[in-house]
């Protein structure tokens, strides 16, 4: 009788779940494999959201000791009130997003009509031992065509040894018609895991936009 | 005789070295390939006394986030810088309204530093080339690299955001640490872009697109 279907425990190679059935390096037989090291774990979409939030365990949502490094990528956050900071916050615990924070922020500015220009900390912008959210770009426009957009990496949060260090960079439409750029980076200095993350504008709603998370393996 | 394990050559396929077996696209056999993933590459684009490297094709709707990898990019004429431009459509004139900034780290190889802002770099509505790195050398072992990342350019909302980092060796020696963010001023669809250098040919090296899903 002809085969007309080889069941998976046939072939000469232990299964991985997950894996596709792949050549071994000399193609002289079967290996698994896995695929990208980058694995997209959940989309946002934003609708006049006042938050945006990613609680390992809900919705589809891993945040926990799968990964080593999770990636935050932000895609034309669109605010609905004019000049407002797009912040984050971690979960350290409990329901509250208010882990302490020490962290660094600097910004490069432009502006259209070429009147301004510059480097400089942002002592605003940081965080010493705050509980607050942390901005991650500032002074965001909301006409039409304004938005922010870049990405924020966050390591190893489920350790309960170490502090959980973050670093983002972003690039802001600023409502006075200029371009902000934005580096962020410090550590959550707690020992619990953190098991989500907020973003929000310090004021109003997020109008438009994608927030998406990714996990890095082995990392 | 029971089947106990089927053996790679039975697989009416051609092994190729670390390949995975996959349905071919009519789902009626196998065929090799690259598995998919988040992080895709969509072109390699590979330089041989280039004017320019354009990338015309693959920049769409599919992909919320483009990075563009560039490495050991060696220019044909010392001292020039690698910049980029952004067209919409099948426009060719590379000309698109920028607002940016560019700050820099740089310490040369006698152990001379420098920190700031450099104006002279950055665009406010300006349609020239992006600067991406200072002035590299064309030594034989003289380049630069770097990511690009642009955001959702196929938006007809709103401006398009591009952040990049380069790190190069200047025709003076200077290891240089270059950071370039701004937007495309356009709600027009983004689909390609060009790369060269602001004098003489790209003699060497590898652009390669990635789309993020």
């Amino acid at each position: 009788m002809a085969i007309s279907k080889f069941n998976y425990n046939s072939f000469n190679v232990t299964p991985v779940a997950g894996n596709a059935l792949s050549f071994n390096s000399d193609a002289d037989g079967f290996t698994t494999q896995g695929a990208s090291s980058m694995v997209l774990i959940k989309t946002l979409t934003a609708s006049s959201s006042g938050t945006l939030s990613f609680v390992d365990g809900a919705s589809s949502v891993v945040l926990d000791d799968t990964y080593p490094v999770y990636l935050f990528k932000i895609i034309n956050l669109h605010p609905g009130t004019d000049n407002v900071e797009f912040q984050v916050n971690f979960r350290d615990g409990s329901t509250d997003y208010d882990a302490t924070k020490t962290s660094t922020f600097f910004r490069a500015l432009h502006d259209e009509a070429d009147s301004t220009t510059a480097l400089a900390y942002r002592t605003g912008g940081d965080l010493a031992q705050g509980t607050g959210f942390q901005r991650l770009n500032e002074g965001i426009g909301n006409n039409g065509d304004q938005s922010v957009s870049g990405e924020l990496t966050l390591f190893n949060p489920s350790s309960t040894t170490f502090v959980k260090h973050f670093m983002g960079k972003f690039s802001g439409c600023n409502a006075g018609d200029r371009e902000d750029t934005t580096y962020v980076a410090g550590y959550c200095n707690v020992t619990a895991a953190i098991d989500a993350v907020q973003f929000k504008m310090n004021s109003g709603n997020i109008d438009a936009g994608q927030i998406k998370l990714y996990g890095i393996k082995d990392s | 005789m029971a089947l106990s394990k089927v053996d790679f050559n039975n697989i009416n396929v051609t092994p190729a070295a670390s390949k995975a077996l996959k349905f071919n696209s009519a789902a009626d056999g196998f065929e090799t390939g690259d598995l998919g993933g988040n992080m895709v590459l969509l072109s390699t684009a590979t330089a041989s006394s280039s004017a320019t490297i354009d990338i015309t094709s693959g920049i769409d709707s599919t992909y919320k986030e483009y990075q563009i990898h560039f490495t050991s990019i060696h220019p044909a004429t010392d001292s020039t810088k690698f910049t980029c431009q952004f067209d919409t459509g099948t426009n060719t004139s590379y000309n698109q309204a920028i607002t940016s900034t560019f700050f820099r780290a740089a310490q040369d190889e006698s152990a001379t530093t420098d920190f700031g802002y450099k104006t002279a770099e950055d665009q406010a509505q300006g349609t020239a080339f992006q600067t991406l790195t200072g002035t590299i050398g064309n030594g034989n072992d003289e380049s630069c690299a770097g990511i690009l990342h642009l955001f959702d350019p196929a938006s007809t909302t709103s401006v398009k955001h591009f952040m990049g980092r380069a790190q190069g060796y200047t025709h003076n020696n200077y290891a240089i640490d270059e950071f370039v963010a701004g937007y495309i001023n356009t709600t027009t669809a983004i689909t390609r872009i060009r790369f060269k250098f602001a004098s003489g040919n790209i003699d060497a090296g590898t652009i390669k697109m990635y789309g993020i899903l």
